[in-house]
């Protein structure tokens, strides 16, 4: 083979997997493929394949220039592959992985030969990190093409160069936002930060498919800015603007960068509480190689940050996500193309909302016209914010919204080919239109209830068909939350989950599937630990405080505040509901608080005050005094034992985990990954301990039982640990993730 | 953009070639044609459509095509297109009493002569008690204006129509900013002083800030020459490809109108300035000096520039067109049959430009004919890539069996048919 390489190009297409490239006159295309994925990742062999090429391109007298381009439509390079970083058991390994590609990325940046990346699809973390080592970028303008750093969602930090060049590239400010949101950034903005050079405009129907043209495009276009730039006609620097330049100076005085990255690191601080050690290491790493480039220091902060508990929950949740976002019951036999919500509240318009702007066509039913006009408003509202920020054009929202029909009757419901229901929290008015619904929909439509209670079983019980009844647990706001819960029975056919799961996934939820049962999962476990927020409200805790105890464990939400924003009357219906069905285990606050709440009128924030008070325009909330007298009247002794802070937040959180670990028990749930992204994207667990079932992976099993046992001991059954718990608390090898 | 669509007619020379080839020398009009259509239908179908009347064009006239900014600049549209329809008048001698209706095409309307069809009709001289009424449907709308006229004369309504079409790219409408048109409409209703000095308190300077007619289609925001250049690079049409056909095209206009072939060209007297007697726009340049042009849409790499698309053109054209025995009672020689007609459209962001791609084989089909019965082919578009592109996808299985619904390509011949 060896000998043949030196001959021909054809022939070292052969020997390699993952890259392989070409010569057009004097531009070398190299082309990035790696076999049986749908997308490229940074790995070991295609790094030792890039660095193969790259030296034969560098060796080579024909050669002048290249382009890097991927052969896959929709992805450049999606980032460094996960799975070697994970499988890394020491920081030396991980800091070793890095230190391979900053050589590299360094060699390719100071190249003599032009290399010119051209981007289609999506060029993330690493991806982006090689992309902006190259002396030049092009990238299709497509919504396909995103570039951004998303390390910081996996608990680690751009470990190939990006924290060096980024800021320099872009400016500080653009280069942190980037790099501590991971958020991803379209073309065009990369366009306008300088982070890309050029853009293409992808092509329509041409002599070949549009994307498979639009690459070769792309790759034309790169070729000519290649030549361009081997010749000196183009000049690889950007045109820099005053204000930009005037930063640049300014981050050029040390004094003043000091206090920027102090800025920085002090809002990040804030917002993170000290949970997420990524972002600050990004900051300090940042702040370090702003002068001088430090390897070593900045490289074995990349190391241990991978090793840390944090990256490890992380990295479970990217995994598990990944894994929510397959349907496991296959492909349904007749696609949903035609979909009915009944009830235009909240919850319905919001499903309506992401539905519509996914081509589904809605009919959206109410009672009453004002419900309905509300529900309309909503849809149009949330499309025309996106028109505010670009995301769409008026002219797209107008057709997105012509997909909805509003309507007061159940005209079109024959075509319907799955129907949700989102009406009120009642089971005869469910079940009222469960069968109204039934006498005029065809045979193959889905029946789905959006509820987050009521036992989907007892639901179709009045069903003529209850193989075709599924539930459809949707979270407020519908078109912010990711999750879906979609709750089986034992009569639901697979047919009908597989519609549910298809439906879910084309309006870009993140899904698991449960079994039926008072509360399915995630209301299930929010229950106990409800209860535990009122008892622990009863005991005198202010509820200001409560919320910033819950906060700085992590959840986003303070548990005060959490309810306020469900709604008290709904927490008081849930809580009464699961009350009957578990009994004593879902006991603790006495539901009276609720209930007291609820006759004054303090529902929430919808009602304007709960356990805070709510205006519009007033961004500090107050405490509502009210309820001072309310909490008196129900105040109870607290336990001086088990009050410390820290017990108070484990308290919440190990009745959370043990009722988590229960439904795994019972089957409720089929697999710890569903628990734990069902309980992070639906319920807010902290994302920092991964959910549930890698919390007690991480924090170890055994502890968490001692804790329980502890609370045990002052309050009774509550906490007493399930046997799945106890059982991994007995044998220590025994882990929710192997 | 219309201006250039405006005369898309050309002369049909089937009928009197078959009529030469069968050596028919008729001594009418009418007999040449019914003998034509007799001889016909031996050999080809007969093109004549059961319970339809014949529709023929008498004669059509345009004003010179200027580049807008020249010397029509301080014209407004009705005046280029009473200098049209007079021609016409002058051209036919048709007698202004049977001229039943008048139909133009404009695309960027001016908004004082909203319906301009009627405006240049009365100023021309014709009968205030003939209808008329202006269309529009982008760069199609003169066509558009002529359909119409066929549909009117086809169902009975009319005998004798006239159609045209106008646009005056010089002067386009450049309107208030919508917050100074309601400040301006609320002033109008304003009863007390007091009430017009509260709502004038209300002007802020950026309401000065005026808005433009759009360029961009509204359901895309893209221009024309933006799509067109996408559309050429989509079909892999190269920069010297359209820079040779844009020559080509300009030289076999230099040709015709050196040569005196663009007779339907009539001069027009511009109020103030000398008579304008023939098209501005034809320049026929060399590839080396249109290779240096820049990109106009895409910059810096895209391929469609100044010199292989269109200029922006001021212009007017007007036809006269009758039911057949109409004519043939007047004593007019018709020029021309009108036998059919098709309209496309497809996806306005990737095929916006592409609708000779799919007219082209509908129409032939639907008048039953092939390629082999048609002499030569006029396509009217403003960008060379857009035509060498259309030129491609018809000649291609591909996009005809995924795009067009079709099992094989639309027309191979027309790239055949064209030389290079």
């Amino acid at each position: 083979g060896y000998i043949c390489r030196n001959f021909t190009e054809s022939s070292a297409l052969l020997t390699r997997t993952h890259i392989n490239y070409g010569v057009k006159g004097d531009v070398a295309v190299i082309r990035i493929n790696s076999p049986n994925s749908k997308v490229n990742t940074l790995n070991k062999e295609l790094h030792s394949e890039f660095i193969e090429v790259m030296n034969e391109i560098w060796a080579s007298d024909q050669i002048r220039s290249a382009v890097l381009i991927s052969s896959k439509p929709g992805c450049f390079i999606a980032g460094a592959d996960i799975n070697m970083l994970a499988a890394c058991k020491t920081p030396q390994e991980v800091t070793q992985i890095s230190q391979e590609a900053q050589r590299t990325f360094e060699k390719l940046e100071k190249s003599t030969k032009p290399v010119v990346a051209a981007i289609s699809g999506s060029c993330l973390g690493g991806g982006l990190e090689l992309a902006v080592s190259c002396q030049y970028r092009i990238a299709t303008k497509d919504r396909k093409t995103v570039l951004g750093t998303p390390e910081v969602l996996l608990g680690i930090l751009p470990g190939a160069g990006g924290t060096q060049r980024l800021p320099k590239m872009v400016g500080v400010p653009a280069a942190f936002d980037m790099m501590l949101t991971g958020r991803n950034i379209r073309a065009d903005r990369a366009k306008k930060m300088g982070l890309v050079d050029q853009l293409v405009e992808p092509l329509g129907p041409g002599l070949k498919p549009p994307e498979e043209r639009t690459i070769e495009y792309l790759e034309e276009v790169a070729i000519t800015f290649a030549k361009g730039l081997a010749d000196k006609k183009i000049s690889p620097k950007r045109d820099k603007g005053l204000v930009e330049k005037l930063t640049a100076y300014a981050m050029t005085i040390p004094f003043v960068r000091q206090q920027v990255y102090k800025k920085v690191e002090e809002k990040v601080r804030k917002q993170t509480k000290g949970l997420y050690p990524a972002p600050l290491k990004i900051i300090d790493v940042s702040l370090t190689q702003y002068s001088h480039f430090s390897h070593i220091s900045f490289l074995y902060k990349f190391g241990e940050l991978a090793m840390t508990k944090e990256s490890k929950a992380l990295m479970g949740l990217y995994h598990g996500q990944v894994l929510c976002k397959k349907n496991k019951f296959g492909a349904p036999q007749k696609d949903v193309k035609h979909l009915a919500i009944l009830g235009a509240g909240l919850m319905g318009a919001g499903i309506a909302q992401v539905s519509v702007d996914k081509g589904l066509k809605t009919m959206l039913k109410d009672a009453t016209l004002t419900g309905l006009g509300r529900g309309q408003q909503q849809v149009f509202k949330g499309l025309n914010d996106k028109v505010k920020k670009k995301a769409l054009t008026s002219f797209e929202r107008d057709s997105i919204f012509s997909n909805l029909t509003g309507q007061l009757d159940y005209q079109g419901f024959e075509k319907a080919d799955m129907v949700i229901e989102a009406v009120f929290e009642d089971l005869s008015l469910k079940h009222r239109v469960l069968k109204e619904v039934e006498a005029v929909i065809p045979d193959h439509c889905v029946f789905a209830s959006n509820t987050s209670a009521l036992p989907i079983s007892e639901i179709a019980a009045v069903s003529k068909r209850p193989e075709k009844v599924i539930g459809m647990h949707y979270f407020s706001p519908v078109d912010k939350m990711q999750l879906l819960e979609i709750i089986t029975t034992e009569k639901t056919s697979k047919d009908a989950s597989a519609s549910a799961v298809a439906v879910g996934l084309k309006q870009g939820k993140v899904i698991i599937v449960v079994k039926d049962g008072p509360g399915f999962y995630t209301t299930r476990c929010l229950a106990p630990m409800m209860s535990e927020v009122i008892r622990i409200l009863q005991e005198g805790v202010d509820p200001k405080k409560l919320d910033s105890l819950t906060t700085s464990f992590g959840f986003p939400v303070g548990a005060a505040t959490l309810v306020d924003e469900v709604g008290v009357d709904v927490a008081k219906h849930v809580a009464e509901d699961l009350g009957k069905a578990f009994g004593e285990r879902f006991g603790g606050g006495n539901p009276e608080l609720l209930t007291q709440m609820v006759s004054k009128g303090f529902l929430g924030r919808k009602s304007g005050k709960g356990f805070y008070i709510y205006q519009e325009g007033v961004k500090n909330k107050n405490l509502n005094s009210d309820m001072d007298s309310i909490l008196a009247s129900l105040k109870i002794p607290p336990k001086s034992e088990v009050s410390s802070d820290e017990d108070i937040q484990f308290r919440l959180v190990t009745r959370f985990v043990n009722e988590a670990v229960m439904c795994l028990q019972e089957g409720i749930l089929a697999t710890p990954a569903e628990g734990d992204i069902g309980a992070v994207f639906g319920l807010g667990f902290p994302p920092c301990l991964g959910g549930p079932f890698r919390f007690v992976d991480l924090y170890g099993a055994q502890k968490l039982v001692d804790r329980l046992k502890k609370y045990e001991a002052a309050y009774g059954k509550q906490f007493t640990p399930c046997q799945l718990l106890a059982d991994h608390a007995n044998s220590p090898n025994k882990k929710f993730y192997q | 953009m219309t201006a250039i669509l405006t005369y898309a007619f050309k002369n049909l020379p089937t009928t009197s070639k078959w009529a030469l080839r069968f050596s028919i020398r008729p001594l009418s009009c009418s007999s040449q044609l019914r003998a034509a259509a007799a001889v016909q239908t031996k050999t080809k179908k007969t093109l004549t459509k059961p319970n339809i009347r014949n529709i023929v064009v008498v004669d059509g006239v345009r004003t010179p095509f200027l580049l807008s900014g020249t010397s029509y600049k301080d014209l407004m549209p009705h005046d280029l297109a009473r200098a049209a329809l007079t021609g016409l008048l002058h051209r036919t001698s048709v007698p202004k009493e049977v001229v039943d209706y008048i139909i133009f095409g404009t695309v960027i309307q001016e908004v004082k002569t909203s319906n301009v069809a009627r405006e240049a009709a009365l100023g021309a001289g014709f009968s205030d008690k003939t209808p008329a009424h202006t269309v529009t449907m982008a760069c199609i709308s003169a066509n558009q204006a002529m359909t119409t006229g066929v549909g009117l004369i086809a169902s009975g309504q009319c005998d004798v129509v006239v159609a045209g079409g106008v646009e005056l790219m010089s002067d386009i409408p450049i309107r208030h900013s919508r917050k100074m048109r309601k400040l301006m409409l609320d002033l109008n209703k304003a009863k007390s002083v007091g009430q017009r000095l509260s709502l004038i308190s209300k002007f802020r300077l950026n309401f000065l800030a005026p808005e433009l007619p759009a360029v961009a289609e509204f359901s895309t925001s893209e221009t024309m020459g933006h799509s067109a250049d996408r559309l050429a690079a989509a079909f892999a049409v190269s920069r010297l490809e359209q820079d040779e056909y844009a020559l080509r095209s300009h030289s076999l206009a230099k040709k015709a109108q050196d040569e005196g072939l663009l007779s339907d060209v009539v001069p027009f007297k511009v109020p103030g300035k000398d008579t304008v007697t023939k098209d501005n726009g034809i320049r026929p340049s060399s590839l080396e000096q249109m290779a240096k042009l820049k990109p106009a849409f895409i910059k810096p790499y895209g391929t469609v520039t100044a010199a292989n698309s269109s200029f922006l053109t001021d212009g007017a054209s007007a036809m006269l067109i009758m039911a057949e025995e109409k004519a043939l009672a007047m004593g007019y020689k018709p020029k021309a049959y009108l036998r059919d007609f098709m309209y496309v459209s497809q996806d306005p962001k990737d095929q916006l430009l592409l609708g000779p791609t799919y007219a082209t084989p509908k129409v032939l089909e639907k008048a039953g004919l092939t390629l082999n019965d048609i002499d030569a082919f006029e396509f009217h578009e403003a960008f060379s890539g857009q035509i060498l592109a259309n030129f491609k996808a018809m000649d291609s299985d591909w996009f005809a069996q995924n795009y067009m619904g079709r099992k094989t390509k639309g027309h191979a011949m027309i790239v055949e048919a064209y030389p290079k």
